[in-house]
C-alpha cells in the first residue's frame, strides 16, 4: 500500500509499480517489464554488467554514497571462495522509510537486483537482511522468494542459462548498529552485532569471510531499471556524479509528508514547498535535517541547495540515507538535539569507549538542558565533547551521534542560552543550580 | 620473513617488517603507545581507542594497534591532537567508572589507574549520576564488578581464545553493555583465573585475594608452581610470611602469563592450619611432638643399629621435592647407609624413551617446541586436565602458527575443537591409530609427539620406530605427573639406575616391592603418601615419613619430621621436558625443615659425611656428576629455564612397564597436596557444573562418585 499521495513532481524510475493492483505479485511484475533487465544481464559479460552500473552514477543509497559499481569492481572474481549477496534492509536511520516501501510494493524489483549483481561478480546465494521490526516484511519478501523460485527465477539453472542463485531472507533483532555493513554482517553469521574492523572490507572478506556485495535496498532496486533503460538515461535524471533519482522520504511539519522519487539534485525548498505541500499551518521554516538524525540540521536560510551528494557536503551536512526532516519555528530545538542523541545513546552498541560513554553523557547532559538545570558551561560541554566522539569512535555511529549535536549547539546556540536563562531567572539566580540526584 | 619498511614516529626512523601492526613497531623502538583492548597474542578489538594516533596524511587519528606499518610512513604518537583524544578518552572511561580506587584490590597496580596518572585530566566535567549495577559473584574465585570494567573484551579473548573455554561474553548494548557468563549466573571453566589477571582494572577480582591486602604490602617472589610437571613461574605475593596471592603478570618463565587453578590459587596449602610444625615420634602407640634432636637422635641411632647389623632399608622418595633433596636422599640412602632400595612412584617411561632415541633420529623435544612445531600428536592424555600449560601452548601454536593437531585419545579432550583429525581409541591401540594419519604426518615435515603413562616399555620402542618410519624430524615429550617426577628419574631416585641414568650395580627393590616386602628393617619415606592405597607389609620396620602433613602414612610412623613445602625452599626442579628452574623461598613455617636439611641433619647425627647440606652445594655437585645437568648458571639464576639432556646412549637396565602409572589428576585434583589446599576443594565442592570436557560430567560428581 502507499502512505500518501504521489506528487506531479516526481520521477518514477524505481517506485514506477507503486500503486498498480497487486504491485507486489510477481505476474504483475512479469507483465511491467520484470526480469526483463536480468534477461538482458544473462547475455552481458561480468565487466559490461559493472561497467554500465558505473556508468549510471548510481551511489549507494544507505547513507555514504560509494559509487556502486566501483563497489562491485572490488570484489575478487578470481576468488577460490564463495561470493556472497547481501541486501541490507535494516532501514533505522530515524527519518527514514523508503526501503520497507521498495519491499512491500515491489520486492522482485530488489530480487532482480540482487540476481543482476550476483551475474556481476558470480555470487551463488544471497541474504536480505531485514530489521526485525519490519515483521511483515518478511513475510511480503517470503511470499516474493517463493514466487520468484517457482517461476524458476532463483534456485538452480536459472531459466535454463546454467545459474544457480538462492536467496533468504534473515532478520535482525532491532539494533541500529545492525545497518552498519561490517555489524550486519556479525548479526548475519550469528554473532553478537558489533562492528569488524577494516579493512577488510566487505568486497573482500565479508559474509563468512568470503567476497560479499552489501548495498541498501534502494540501491539494489535502482540496477533494474538501469540495465533496463541504459545507464546514459539513468544517469540523465541526475546530475553529474550523482545518477539517477532517489526516493526522500519526507517527514515533520510540512502538509503533504510522504516518500517521494525525485531526481537527485532536486532543490530542498521546491522539495518542501512545492513536493511537501509547504509547510504545515503556513509556520516559517527553522530548520531541515536532511538525510536521517545522523546529519548535521540546516538552517532555514541553507536549504537553497540541490538535493545530492557533492552539495550537501559543500554545505557541510550529508544526503545520507533520503530523511529530510523539516521543522518549523516552533521547533523547540534543545528538545529535538535531546530526542536524537537519546536514540543513539539507547542504540550504541558499547563497542567502543567513545560512542558508548559519550553517547550515554551526551544524552544526560542535554536532559540536564532541557529540564532548565544546566548551565552556560553545559553548552560549552556539549560541544565540546561532540567533538571529542567525533572521528574517534570504532565506527561511523559514534560520528552519527556527533555531528547532528555539534551543528545543533552551533547554529541555535541561542536556544539553548535562553533556556539557560529562563530557567535561571526563574530561578531568581544566575548561579547554576545544585543538581538534583532523581532521575 | 617479510620485507622490512622504514617509518618515522616521533621523528625517529625505525624499521619494521612490512604488515607489523605500528603499536608493536612502536614498542620494538621504544615508543609506547598507550592501549587497553590491544593485548599481544590475542585477537584485535580497536575497541578502546587509547592507542589513537596521528598519522601523515590520514584524514583522521588512527588506532595504532590495527594499523601495519608501510613504507615512508609518518606517525606521531605524542602530538596535541593525540594527547587530547587520550585525554577525552579518559575522560569518558571515568564518566560511569566508581572511582573507588582506595577500597579496590587493583589500586596500585591498576592500568586505568596508571594511564590516568599519565594522561588524565586532573578533574572531571562529569556531573551527572553514574550507571551502577551490583558486584556478583561467578564462583568460588571470580568476582565480577561491572562499574569498573572498561569493556577491553581481554578477559572474553583470553577465555574463548587462549584457553579454549568461552565462558565469558557480553550481554545488553551501550552503556549498559556487560561482561557475563555464558552460562547464566555462574561461570563452568577451567576455573583459571586468567580473566582476573588480564583484567586490567579491578572488575574481576581473585575471591582468593580480595580485600587482603594491598599490591605494594607484598613482596612478590617468583618461584616455580609445585603442582603438575609443566613447570610453570608463579609470582608469589607474600605478606608477613603469608603467601596471599599467586599469579605471573611480570609474564616471567616458561608460561608467560599462563597459570591454572593449581598455580594460581593452590597455594594456600601451605597455610593450612593442618601443617605440622614439630617432629613427631610415636611414645605408647601415640605420636607425641617432640624436639628436633629428640627426633633426630631416634632416627639416627636406629638407623646406625640397623646399618650395623645389616638389616634392610627401604626409602621412597618424592616427585616434589627438589633435584637436590632427590640427590643427596639416595646418595646418604646409597653410600651413608648401604640401602639400594629407593624409589619413587613413576608416572612416565623416560627412561625407555631415552634409550629408545638412542642412535634414532628423534630426539626429545624442548618446551619451546610446543608454540614452534608445524604438527603435534597427542596420544593418550587430556592436556587440558592434566597438562594445562602444554594445553595452553599448542593451543597458542595453532592460533599464531597454525599447528596441524592429530589427537587419539580415549575420551574426548578439548583439542579436539581445532584438531587436523582425532580418534577415540582405548590404551594399547594408540599406534595402530595413527597409520591412516601416516601422509599427512609426514607432509607437515616435523613433528612433536606428546604422550601420556598409558603408553610403556614396548609401546614406547614401536612409537619411536613409527616416528622414525615417517622421515621427518621427530620429537618426543613422555608426560609424566608432578613438579619434579622428571627430576627424581634424572637423579637416581630408582632403584635400577644411578643419577644420569647409570645403571646401579645392585639394583634394589622397587616402591611396591618395599611395601610388599615383610622383612624391611626401615622404611623411609620422604614426600610420599603410599599408605593412602597400600599397607607395607613389613610390621615391624621402623617407618620414618618427612612430610607437611599428617597423612594416612604420616600416621602410621614412629618418627614424623615437618617439611617445608616447595613454596619455602631453594633449589632446583626439572618441568616435564626437561627444563631445570630455580624456586625460591617464599614463606616459612615455624618448626618445619627442608628435605635437604632433614636428610643432612640425620647423615651429620649418625657421622657420616654427605656432604654439605645447602641447595647451593647438593647442586654444583649434581651439575659436576649428573650428566646433562651441567646448565649455565647464570639462565637459572635469572630465573630462567635451562634445558637438561639426559644420557645420551643405551640407558641399559630395562625398567618394568607396570611401575610407571600416572595418578590421574584432573585440574582441580594435585595428589595428597591437593587436599589440603581449601581453595581446589571448595572448587571441587563447587554446587555449578564445571566444566569437563573428557567425561562431559561434572567435576564434583565424578569425585563423589570415585569416592
Amino acid at each position: 500500500m502507499l502512505y500518501n499521495e504521489p506528487s506531479p513532481l516526481e520521477v518514477r524510475v524505481l517506485t514506477r509499480r507503486f500503486g498498480l493492483p497487486n504491485s507486489a505479485h510477481i505476474d504483475t511484475y512479469l507483465g511491467t517489464d520484470g526480469y526483463k533487465a536480468f534477461a538482458k544481464a544473462l547475455d552481458m559479460t561480468q565487466e559490461q554488467i559493472i561497467e554500465e552500473v558505473k556508468a549510471s552514477g548510481l551511489r549507494g543509497r544507505g547513507g555514504a554514497g560509494f559509487p556502486t559499481g566501483m563497489k562491485w569492481g572490488f570484489v575478487p572474481r578470481q576468488s577460490p571462495k564463495p561470493k556472497y549477496i547481501v541486501v541490507n534492509a535494516d532501514e533505522s536511520e530515524p527519518g527514514t522509510c523508503k526501503d520497507r516501501l521498495l519491499i512491500e510494493n515491489d520486492p522482485h524489483q530488489l530480487i532482480e537486483g540482487v540476481l543482476i549483481a550476483a551475474l556481476a561478480v558470480g555470487a551463488t546465494r544471497g541474504w536480505i537482511y531485514i530489521r526485525g521490526e519490519y515483521r511483515y516484511l518478511i513475510d511480503i519478501m517470503d511470499k516474493a522468494l517463493a514466487e520468484a523460485y517457482a517461476r524458476g527465477y532463483l534456485g538452480q539453472n536459472i531459466l535454463g542459462r546454467g545459474f544457480h542463485f538462492d536467496l533468504y531472507t534473515h532478520t535482525g533483532a532491532g539494533a541500529y548498529e545492525c545497518g552498519e555493513e561490517s555489524a550486519l554482517l556479525e548479526s548475519l553469521e550469528g554473532k553478537r552485532g558489533v562492528p569488524r574492523i577494516r579493512p577488510p572490507f566487505p568486497a573482500v572478506s565479508g559474509a563468512f569471510q568470503s567476497p560479499t556485495i552489501l548495498n541498501n535496498v534502494e540501491t539494489f532496486c535502482a540496477v533494474p531499471p538501469i540495465l533496463l533503460d541504459g545507464a546514459a538515461k539513468f544517469a540523465a535524471y541526475g546530475t553529474p556524479k550523482n545518477g539517477g533519482t532517489r526516493l526522500f522520504c519526507l517527514s515533520g511539519h510540512v502538509n503533504k509528508p510522504g516518500v517521494y522519487e525525485l531526481p537527485m539534485g532536486f532543490n530542498l525548498l521546491r522539495m518542501i514547498n512545492e513536493v511537501g505541500g509547504g509547510m504545515r499551518g503556513g509556520k516559517k521554516l527553522k530548520a531541515v535535517i536532511p538525510g536521517g538524525s545522523s546529519c548535521p540540521v540546516l538552517k532555514a536560510e541553507e536549504c537553497d541547495l540541490p538535493m545530492d551528494f557533492d552539495s550537501l557536503m559543500k554545505a557541510k551536512s550529508m544526503l545520507g540515507s533520503g530523511g529530510v526532516v523539516v521543522m518549523d519555528e516552533t521547533t523547540d530545538m534543545v528538545k529535538a538535539a535531546l530526542r536524537i542523541m537519546k536514540f543513539y545513546a539507547h542504540e550504541s552498541c558499547g563497542w567502543c569507549i567513545p560512542c558508548r560513554e559519550g553517547t550515554t553523557w551526551l544524552k544526560k547532559l542535554l536532559s540536564r538542558l532541557d529540564e532548565g538545570r544546566g548551565t552556560r558551561a553545559d553548552i560549552d560541554l556539549v560541544g565540546d565533547l561532540s567533538k571529542n566522539m567525533l572521528g574517534r569512535t570504532f565506527c561511523p555511529l559514534g560520528d552519527a551521534a556527533a555531528m547532528p549535536t555539534i551543528s545543533f549547539v552551533e547554529k541555535f546556540r541561542d536556544e539553548f542560552e535562553a533556556k539557560v536563562a529562563r530557567y535561571a531567572a526563574a530561578a531568581g539566580s544566575a548561579e547554576p543550580r545544585l543538581i538534583s540526584l532523581a532521575q | 620473513m617479510a620485507d622490512l619498511v622504514t617509518l618515522t614516529v616521533d621523528g625517529k626512523q625505525i624499521q619494521a617488517p612490512a604488515g607489523t601492526l605500528l603499536i608493536d613497531a612502536a614498542k620494538r623502538a621504544g615508543i609506547e603507545i598507550p592501549a587497553f583492548c590491544y593485548y599481544e597474542g590475542y585477537s584485535l578489538q580497536a575497541a578502546c581507542r587509547m592507542c589513537l594516533v596521528e598519522v601523515e596524511k590520514a584524514p583522521k587519528l588512527l588506532a595504532g594497534c590495527t594499523l601495519p606499518v608501510a613504507e615512508g610512513m609518518v606517525v606521531y604518537t605524542e602530538s596535541p591532537a593525540v594527547v587530547a583524544a587520550r585525554k577525552t578518552t579518559l575522560e569518558f572511561l571515568l564518566t560511569n567508572h566508581p572511582l573507588d580506587c582506595p577500597v579496590c584490590d587493583k589500586g596500585g597496580e591498576c592500568e586505568l589507574q596508571d594511564m590516568v596518572f599519565r594522561y588524565g585530566a586532573g578533574e572531571s566535567r562529569f556531573t551527572e549520576v553514574k550507571h551502577h549495577v551490583d558486584e556478583k559473584q561467578w564462583s568460588p574465585f571470580v568476582y565480577f564488578d561491572a562499574p569498573r570494567c572498561i569493556l577491553c573484551y581481554r578477559c572474553v579473548r583470553v577465555c574463548a581464545e587462549g584457553m579454549g573455554v568461552g565462558a565469558l561474553g557480553v550481554v545488553n548494548r551501550g552503556v549498559i553493555s556487560e561482561i557475563a557468563p555464558s552460562h547464566g549466573d555462574h561461570l563452568e571453566c577451567d576455573e583459571c583465573g586468567m580473566c582476573i589477571d588480564i583484567c586490567p582494572v579491578g572488575a574481576l577480582t581473585s575471591g582468593a585475594y580480595r580485600y587482603k591486602t594491598r599490591p605494594w604490602e607484598m613482596n612478590h617472589v617468583g618461584t616455580i608452581c609445585t603442582h603438575c610437571s609443566n613447570g610453570c613461574k608463579t609470582t608469589l605475593g607474600v605478606r608477613n610470611g603469608e603467601i596471599i596471592r599467586a599469579n605471573n603478570r611480570d609474564r616471567s618463565g616458561i608460561n608467560g602469563e599462563f597459570l591454572c587453578v593449581k598455580g594460581r590459587f593452590g597455594f594456600d596449602f601451605n597455610d593450612n592450619p593442618e601443617r605440622l610444625t614439630s617432629p613427631m615420634m610415636r611414645v605408647d602407640g601415640k605420636l607425641e611432638p617432640v624436639s628436633w634432636s629428640t627426633a633426630l637422635t631416634a632416627v639416627a641411632t636406629r638407623f646406625a643399629e640397623v646399618k650395623q647389623r645389616g638389616g634392610a632399608f627401604g626409602v621412597i622418595g618424592s616427585n616434589h621435592t627438589t633435584n637436590e633433596e632427590n640427590y643427596y636422599l639416595q646418595k646418604f640412602a646409597r653410600q651413608g647407609l648401604g640401602a639400594n632400595n629407593i624409589d619413587h612412584f613413576r608416572t612416565g617411561d623416560v627412561a625407555t624413551l631415552v634409550d629408545a632415541l638412542s642412535g634414532s633420529s628423534g630426539t626429545l623435544a624442548r618446551f619451546d617446541d610446543f608454540y614452534t612445531a608445524k604438527a603435534a600428536l597427542v596420544l593418550g592424555v587430556d592436556l587440558a586436565q592434566q597438562q594445562p600449560l602444554l594445553a595452553f601452548k599448542l593451543r597458542e601454536n595453532w592460533r599464531h602458527h597454525g599447528l596441524k593437531l592429530f589427537a587419539v585419545t580415549p575420551g574426548p579432550v578439548r583439542e579436539d575443537k581445532y584438531a587436523t583429525a582425532f580418534t577415540r581409541v582405548e590404551a594399547g591401540q594408540q599406534l595402530a591409530a595413527l597409520e591412516p594419519w601416516r601422509d599427512q604426518l609426514k607432509a607437515a615435515g616435523e613433528l612433536l609427539i606428546v604422550y601420556g603413562a598409558s603408553i610403556k616399555g614396548k609401546a614406547v620402542r614401536d612409537l619411536v620406530a613409527f616416528g622414525a618410519s615417517l622421515g621427518i624430524p621427530v620429537k618426543y615429550v613422555p608426560l609424566v605427573d608432578f613438579s619434579n617426577s622428571r627430576g627424581a628419574i634424572d637423579m637416581g631416585l630408582v632403584p635400577e639406575l644411578l643419577p644420569g641414568f647409570k645403571p646401579s650395580d645392585q639394583p634394589g627393590l622397587t616402591a611396591p616391592e618395599m611395601l610388599a616386602a615383610a622383612n624391611l628393617d626401615v622404611l623411609w619415606i620422604v614426600g610420599a603418601n603410599p599408605f593412602e592405597r597400600t599397607q607395607p607389609a613389613a610390621q615391624n620396620a621402623f617407618i620414618v615419613v618427612h612430610d607437611l602433613f599428617l597423612t594416612e602414612t604420616a600416621q602410621r610412623a614412629d618418627v614424623v619430621f615437618p617439611a617445608s613445602s616447595a613454596y619455602e625452599k631453594n633449589g632446583t626442579v626439572t618441568n616435564v621436558t626437561g627444563e631445570l628452574q630455580k624456586l625460591k623461598a617464599a614463606a616459612k613455617t615455624m618448626g618445619a625443615k627442608s628435605d635437604l636439611e632433614i636428610v643432612g641433619l640425620i647423615s651429620k647425627e649418625m657421622g657420616i659425611k654427605t656432604g654439605i647440606w645447602t641447595p647451593d652445594a647438593v647442586f654444583d655437585e649434581i651439575r659436576k656428576t649428573v650428566h646433562g645437568y651441567n646448565v649455565p648458571l647464570p639462565i637459572i639464576a635469572t630465573g630462567g629455564a635451562a634445558q637438561t639432556a639426559p644420557v645420551n646412549g643405551r640407558v641399559k637396565v630395562e625398567a618394568n612397564p607396570a611401575l610407571i602409572q600416572s595418578a590421574g589428576d584432573t585440574l582441580y585434583t594435585s595428589g595428597s597436596l591437593g587436599r589440603y589446599s581449601k581453595a581446589l576443594t571448595s572448587v571441587l565442592e563447587y554446587p555449578g557444573q564445571l566444566y569437563h570436557p573428557a567425561r562431559g560430567t561434572p567435576v564434583a560428581e565424578e569425585a563423589e562418585a570415585s569416592r
